[in-house]
């Protein structure tokens, strides 16, 4: 290390932070500057790769950790007492003792704190420690080095099933197409594999990291996983752009490639990954913020109970006619005034009543919370057997925010469904093709379309096919390596033992040679293999009956038959449909066998494969709703472009005027669009394909303003998107495809009983009306009586015309006398712009007001943004408590606006889920999740509230009362060792028992009678009155305590503690016992607690009273309870005292009839009786058959007649001059059966 | 694939604790069971409330005030703060035989010995005999820790307030004057007395108060507060123990003496009493009341008719509430009997 001048290094870090705030950072290679010292590192300004997620260094962690802690206004009030005690003037007790409570706390915490971080610690440290491969240019090799060694420009290596230790720009793989598959589990718990490429400028050349010399420019660090922009330029100035396609991540496990070579981008705390890293949530639950209301209430009450002892003591000082003996001056003899002294009361009084602020609450509530989420979480009920998952409770302190959900807001695909694709129809050329009975039909065309291979070319049939196997984003695989080498081992038999080896001894580190051999030996086994194999599979086909009855996806990939090579491809995708779509083509002998970033291989059912050169593909977005892939047809050498998308952006985009099929056209897309509809209606997923010849003129001055955007820095996305619209157009159309996606197990079921329990449920959905509305009446979310009301218009003023009168119709119709008594059955259908224009401010009311109205909601068409605004509309206007169910990354918007989000685990990857507060793997899970969890939690949690505020006051109004007769002058009748005791051990179980385990009502008879629920909805168990209720009757109680024994001992010689000890005493069992008031279900670990509780009490005491001769000066609590013990007025007074205490509770208890006191006398009955009486129950209250039958008639007239066709409804439409239908759904709708 | 090979090792346990199926007691008290219950409970309150109301009953006690506010009192003279070694006397009689033994007591009102500053005006450690604390009293005893410089054992508040009237009581046979004997032993805490409180190991015990001044208000210093028993002075002094133990309220009575030898064990005969009080303790800058108890104890400790009332009460009010209850519930059936 040389010297340099603090200026020097000033300027250093100045620049140093410049460099890292840079919008474009320029990086270049390390390897020319290796060895030199670190002020000549051109990359020295950025972070090394070793990170530190640790909070406090050994040193200093004391004064960190306080204060950190010291954030807490809890422990502000602590220390602020533990002050006040020690100025003279005004301590009530030991100054010392009162350290107690905060030093308790204040060292768990720390201790707590200490233990997480050295757990940090260790993890950092293992993975800093961590082996990885750097390039050294003296050793001209990679050399082994630590992941903290990495350094930005730096080169480094990853082998297969390693772990990537920075963000690495991809220079160089191992494959011939100079791909790189990665698994980002580590990342965002997806496991599919993904597909990364060799920056464009790099590929197929041999890779020398010396001899790179350009200059990687890349956007400032952020936390975006799914985008990156970046370019490198060469000395020549030629640029190649790169993106999130060219990055591999930190965290991501290399798989299927030998290894790979990158460039080190980001390291250490600026990668994307430590970038996401950003802890769990933290939520503020409903209850929690009642409660803080309720502490805030505690915190007058304490004043005003302090004011009434100072102002109680200045009057009993003013009385005085003399300086009585008993009052003690200061060390100069001098007394203080009045006025002073009932000052210094004041504080004295704080201190002494210091637990009215139920300062424990806190962490009894966390505890509590540990608890129920505990029971949650290990509910067999909510365990998925499929994908062996239970729920997961991520946000660890809204559990009982469960119990008061007012509206969910739910996904379709994958949460209402199982987003399990299954190709069901095609329609090919405005000829319809049901996929299952009627294949043979179709094949037949297919084999008459090869037959004649002068029409080859231009086929439709053989062209939709094609475009289902390319067009799409599906990797070919062969997942890892493992998998791979065991399908090697299927083909080969036992014909090679040497692979067989490997595959015993095949763990989760592949040894890199062994690898690279298998994999080679794999690649051109298979082609022999698949070569031999067609034949068999041909002969099949022929057949008639071959694998073609496995027309779902399920069985075509987990149809295991080694027989058909075909069977042993994985297709890896990131969305169901396209695996649907992909499995589909291959059912009918277009078998999609490889894809690399430039290719795709077919399998046509000829048995001939043909090589497409992929040219580009216009991937997915939300705003074009459409993808494309533009090949070169190995054949004709044509450019081709295949689209496909959701059918209202294609339709828009085919060509107009048609001369090649002179109108042909024209009526394909109008019978094409009829069997589009009629999928929807039947609730199937509709896509259209479509083909586009791009002549080579187009495609070249295409490709120039392609590669510009690709290069682009700014605004890169808007820019690709650009050219992708610019080539999709003049589109012709080959048909379309339905793709069924079941329901998934009792999503009627739950929705039934979510509503029965209280709950609006809305459906969010990017799907189109007619679909939407299918599976809404599917899953019950429409019953066929209800009137739906279906809003899609085009401007905003037809939006707020309709609005009005839609709300009037709506209001009149509650009115209308013949419906006074049923709930009015009214849904609302709406679309995406509508709702857009619904949701602007000024008509935002009208919309609330009339969703308030309607039963259920179905949004279609929306986008992701439009989910999560639905949802924060509806939660601030209605303030109503709110939860989003979503699978899927469109919903990650939505489940976070929501006060609860869940997300499920399921097929569209983890983003949800990782978004989420709970996670669950079904839909139906959410029934028991609400219902039975979030009741209990619910419950359980705002009576253990109400049941502390109750404790603290009814104990501290004790040493309130005394002070009326000890001159306000703050002393405690009872040993404050005692008193800490009290709150610490003697009464802090049962409490907490009471939140984790108490059961008012059985599982069973929560599921049966949904309604249950609606106790909790609104403001539930936990009121304003509630709380002062329980106040009052803590005031009460404590009168009772104090005064019983007051009136018993009055006038005799009791001394102090003495007197002191039945209080203590009465007051622990009065406590205890409006506890076991309160709990409805007795079981074992109840019965232990209370009574150890008890135990507990006067073990302690008398240990204390047995040991502490001169302990705790001010008090005398030597051997008292044992004298009190032996006195039979002891528990006389304790008796009466405790049974006038709870009589008013006790019988507050017992009448009062509500829902949850009949649930509870059913549910003593035997199982059998029970379920009788919840069936009558259920036909008594809920009653909902009767009540819609009685809605024969529509209302009034304007409300429309019966329509056949769902949309059109030509009457309102007409009057109000847009598409506009406000209609009656009737038995002609025809309701697809879901099994 | 794989997955299927592992035993699907996430899934909770299924027992009855993780599933929350604990067989549970509901106690759902029906009719049948809270009517004949508070029945019973009431019953056996109002046993209870008849025992202790009898018992209190049957116990004696003779209040007598001898502030001497009132200028017909004999004790009117003394109650002036200026009137120093004053004695008065107190006559009274008794109609029956007053049952002994007969607790001796002396009460006083409006005095909070529960002030907080007050009680914690000691020093523990001294008081159980350390000789450190002889020399260098806690500062917990300020502005009673030392006078003059000199340290004051006993020192604190406590201490020096205590309590220094002395009573002699006479029986008056046939106009003379009879003592009626008066037991002070045992009228402490046991504990107080054999453990807590301790005189310094040294004998004579003045020797362990050598450089040491008596409490401000003393007349006499604590190896001297009883000159008719050695072995009842220093710290265990049961007058003084009696005293160091605070009452809990404002309006207190502390054990005297005792009246349980000669022929007073089977207690006071009916007669003509004379009390001699020598009047120390000032009482009117607190606006407080002197007075002495004779009371008799049962079981229950002193009279207090309140326990007695409170029981009889309550039981009385469960059988009313348990009637209450049968005539709604047979008004409107019970609800399970649906």
């Amino acid at each position: 290390m040389t010297w340099r001048s603090p200026l020097a290094l000033m300027r250093d870090a100045l620049r140093g932070q410049r460099a890292r705030d840079k919008e474009l950072r320029n990086l270049v290679s390390n390897l020319p500057y290796e060895g030199l010292d670190k002020a000549k590192q051109p990359n020295r300004h950025f972070p090394s790769n070793a990170i530190k997620t640790t909070k406090y260094t050994l040193l200093l962690f004391i004064p960190m950790n306080l204060f950190e802690q010291f954030h807490r206004l809890a422990n502000i009030y602590f220390v602020g007492l533990a002050i006040l005690n020690f100025i003279p003037v005004v301590n009530a007790f030991q100054p010392e003792v009162a350290l107690i409570p905060i030093c308790v706390i204040l060292s768990l915490t720390a201790m707590k704190d200490a233990w997480e971080d050295f757990r940090r610690y260790q993890s950092d440290r293992k993975l800093n420690n961590t082996p990885c491969l750097i390039y050294s240019r003296k050793e001209k090799q990679f050399m082994e080095r630590r992941w903290k060694d990495v350094r930005v420009g730096d080169f480094v290596k990853v082998v297969c099933n390693e772990i990537v230790p920075a963000d690495l720009l991809l220079l160089h793989t191992s494959d011939p197409n100079s791909v790189c598959h990665i698994e980002t589990a580590n990342l965002d718990g997806e496991t599919n594999l993904k597909q990364r490429t060799v920056v464009s400028g790099f590929l197929n050349s041999a890779f020398e990291p010396e001899s790179f010399t350009g200059v990687v420019v890349c956007e400032k660090p952020n936390n975006n996983l799914n985008h990156f922009k970046c370019y490198v330029e060469k000395p020549d100035k030629e640029r190649a752009g790169a993106g999130i396609e060219s990055l591999l991540l930190r965290g991501c496990t290399v798989r299927n490639t030998d290894h790979a070579v990158g460039f080190v981008v980001y390291a250490g705390h600026e990668t994307k990954s430590m970038l996401n890293n950003n802890g769990s949530r933290y939520k503020r639950s409903k209850l929690e913020r009642k409660l803080n209301i309720d502490v805030i209430f505690c915190v007058i009450l304490l004043f005003a109970m302090c004011l009434v002892g100072a102002l109680g003591h200045f009057l009993w000082l003013q009385a005085l006619p003399g300086i009585p003996p008993y009052l003690v001056p200061d060390s100069s003899g001098h007394l203080d005034g009045p006025s002073l002294s009932s000052f210094y009361t004041f504080f004295t009084m704080i201190i002494l009543l210091q637990i009215l602020i139920p300062i424990s609450l806190y962490v009894s509530v966390e505890l509590v919370k540990i608890g129920q989420i505990f029971f949650i979480t290990n509910d067999t009920d909510l365990f998925d057997e499929e994908t062996d998952s239970r729920m997961q409770c991520k946000a660890l302190n809204i559990t009982e925010d469960l119990g008061q959900i007012e509206y969910i807001f739910s996904d379709k695909t994958g949460t209402l469904t199982e987003n399990k694709m299954v190709f069901r129809r095609c329609s090919i050329m405005g000829t319809e093709y049901p996929h299952k009975e009627n294949d043979k039909k179709l094949l037949q065309q297919i084999s008459r379309a090869e037959s004649s291979s002068g029409s080859r070319k231009t086929d439709p049939y053989l062209d939709f096919f094609l475009a289902l196997a390319i067009c799409n984003t599906v990797v070919v695989s062969m997942a890892t390596a493992q998998r791979r080498r065991v399908s090697v081992l299927l083909w080969m038999g036992s014909g090679d033992g040497g692979h067989s080896q490997e595959r015993k001894d095949g763990g989760k580190i592949c040894p890199i040679k062994i690898s690279s051999i298998l994999n080679r030996t794999f690649s051109d086994s298979s082609v022999v293999e698949e070569d031999h194999f067609q034949p068999s599979v041909k002969k099949e086909r022929n057949g008639g009956s071959y694998a073609l009855q496995t027309c779902s996806l399920h069985a075509a990939s987990e149809s295991n038959k080694p027989v058909a090579t075909s069977d042993n491809l994985r297709y890896e995708a990131e969305s169901p449909d396209e695996a649907a779509l992909v499995y589909a083509a291959k059912a009918y002998g277009f078998i999609l066998l490889a894809r690399t970033p430039d290719s795709v291989t077919v399998r046509l059912p000829s048995g001939e494969d043909l090589v497409f050169k992929v040219l580009d593909t216009l991937a997915f977005d939300s705003n074009r709703k459409r993808m494309s892939v533009l090949v070169q047809h190995p054949i004709t050498k044509e450019y081709v472009l295949y689209t496909k998308g959701a059918d209202y952006a294609i339709m828009e985009l085919l060509v107009h005027l048609d001369y090649i099929y002179c109108g042909k056209q024209k009526n394909t897309a109008a019978d094409t669009q009829h069997h589009l509809d009629c999928y929807a209606k039947e609730g199937l997923r509709t896509l259209c394909v479509t083909k586009k010849v791009v002549s080579a003129k187009v495609y070249e001055s295409w490709l120039v303003d392609r590669q510009r955007a690709l290069a682009a820095i700014d605004n890169r996305e808007e820019l690709i998107m650009d050219t992708a619209v610019q080539l999709e157009t003049n589109l012709s159309l080959l048909g379309a495809t339905g793709i069924e996606d079941r329901l998934q197990e009792n999503v009627p079921d739950t929705i039934m009983a979510l509503r029965e329990a209280g709950i609006q449920v809305w459906v969010l959905t990017g799907d189109k009306p007619e679909t939407a509305v299918n599976i809404g009446y599917a899953c019950r979310l429409l019953e066929e009586e209800d009137l739906v009301i279906n809003m899609t218009v085009g401007f905003q003023i037809t939006c707020t015309s309709i609005l009005d009168c839609t709300l009037e119709e709506v209001r009149r119709y509650g009115e209308d006398p013949r419906n006074v008594d049923t709930r009015p059955d009214i849904s609302l259908v709406i679309d995406g712009r509508t709702l857009t224009m619904a949701l602007s401010p000024d008509l935002q009311e009208r919309f609330v007001d009339l969703a308030k109205r309607c039963r259920s909601v179905l949004c279609c068409r929306v986008t992701p943004l439009q989910k999560s605004r639905v949802v924060k509309v509806i939660r601030e206007k209605l303030k109503v408590m709110t939860l989003a169910v979503g699978d899927g990354a469109n919903d990650v918007n939505m489940i976070q606006a929501a006060d609860i989000g869940i997300g499920i685990s399921g097929q569209e990857g983890m983003q949800a889920v990782m978004a989420s507060d709970f996670a669950i793997s079904r839909f139906r899970h959410l029934k028991k999740l609400l219902l039975v969890h979030g009741h209990w939690c619910y419950t359980r949690l705002a009576n253990m509230i109400i049941y502390f505020f109750y404790k603290n006051v009814a104990y501290v109004n004790l040493l309130f009362w005394y002070q009326f007769f000890c001159g306000f002058s703050g002393t405690a009748m009872i040993d404050y060792w005692l008193m800490i005791f009290f709150n610490l051990f003697f009464t802090s179980a049962p409490p907490v028992m009471f939140g984790i385990m108490d059961k008012d009502v059985s599982a069973e008879l929560l599921l049966g009678v949904p309604e249950l629920y609606r106790t909790g909805q609104g403001a539930g168990a936990y009121t304003f009155s509630t709380f002062w209720v329980s106040i009052l009757d803590a005031f009460y109680q404590s009168l009772v305590c104090f005064f019983i024994p007051y009136l018993a001992y009055q006038d005799s010689d009791i001394d102090i503690f003495t007197f002191g000890t039945p209080l203590n005493t009465v007051s622990l069992f009065t406590i205890l016992l409006h506890l076991s008031i309160e709990i409805k279900a007795w079981t074992v670990v109840h019965w232990v607690i209370m009574l150890g509780s008890v135990a507990l009490y006067f073990v302690v005491t008398l240990a204390y009273s047995a040991i502490c001769v001169t302990c705790n000066p001010p008090s005398n609590p030597y051997w008292i309870l044992q004298s009190q013990m032996a006195d039979p007025m002891f528990y006389l007074v304790c008796l009466i005292s405790t049974v006038v205490a709870l009589l008013p509770r006790y019988h507050q208890n017992s009448i009062a009839p509500s829902p949850i006191v009949q649930a509870r006398h059913l549910d003593r009955l035997d199982p059998s009786e029970r379920e009788q009486w919840i069936k009558e129950w259920r036909s008594f209250r809920g009653g909902g058959q009767v009540k819609r039958s009685r809605l024969s008639t529509p209302p009034s007239p304007s409300l429309g007649t019966p329509a056949d066709l769902f949309p059109e409804s030509p009457t309102t439409a007409e009057i109000i001059g847009d598409d506009f239908t406000l209609n009656v759904i009737s038995e002609n709708y025809q309701r697809p059966v879901h099994t | 694939m794989v997955k299927q090979e592992q035993e699907l090792d996430n899934r909770p346990d299924n027992t009855a604790f993780t599933q929350q199926r604990l067989p549970a007691w509901q106690p759902m008290l029906s009719a049948g069971i809270v009517i004949p219950g508070f029945v019973l409970i009431g019953l056996a309150f109002i046993g209870i409330g008849v025992a202790l109301f009898v018992t209190s009953r049957s116990i004696q006690v003779l209040e007598i005030d001898y502030t001497g506010v009132a200028q017909d009192s004999p004790c009117y003279r003394c109650s002036d703060p200026d009137t120093k070694n004053c004695v008065c006397t107190m006559d009274f009689s008794i109609d029956t035989l007053f049952k002994g033994p007969v607790f001796f007591y002396y009460g006083l009102t409006n005095y909070f010995q529960n002030y907080r500053r007050y009680g914690a005006s000691k020093d523990a450690s001294q008081l159980s005999g350390d000789l450190e604390y002889f020399k260098n009293p806690s500062s917990d005893c300020s502005p009673y820790q030392y006078d003059n410089d000199k340290p004051i054992v006993p020192c604190g508040s406590i201490a020096n307030s205590m309590f220094n009237d002395t009573f002699k009581l006479y029986q008056i046979v046939n106009g003379a004057r009879k003592q009626v004997p008066l037991d002070g032993k045992g009228i402490a805490w046991w504990t107080d007395y054999n453990v807590k409180y301790r005189n310094p190991s040294v004998t004579p015990l003045r020797n362990a108060f050598n450089g040491t001044v008596k409490p401000v208000f003393w007349s006499r210093p604590a190896y001297e507060l009883d000159p008719t028993d050695p072995a009842n002075n220093g710290f265990i002094n049961q007058d003084f123990l009696v005293w160091m133990r605070r009452a809990a309220l404002p309006n207190f009575r502390k054990l005297y003496r005792r009246i349980t030898e000669g022929d007073y064990a089977e207690g006071l005969p009916a007669g003509n009493y004379s009390l001699e009080i020598a009047y120390n303790y000032p009482v009117l800058s607190f606006d407080g009341e002197k007075k002495v108890v004779f009371s008799n104890v049962s079981w229950m400790g002193g009279k207090n008719e309140f326990l007695g009332i409170a029981y009889l009460v309550i039981g009385s009010l469960c059988i009313v509430m348990s009637i209450v209850m049968l005539i709604v519930y047979a008004k409107f059936k019970f609800p399970e009997e649906d």
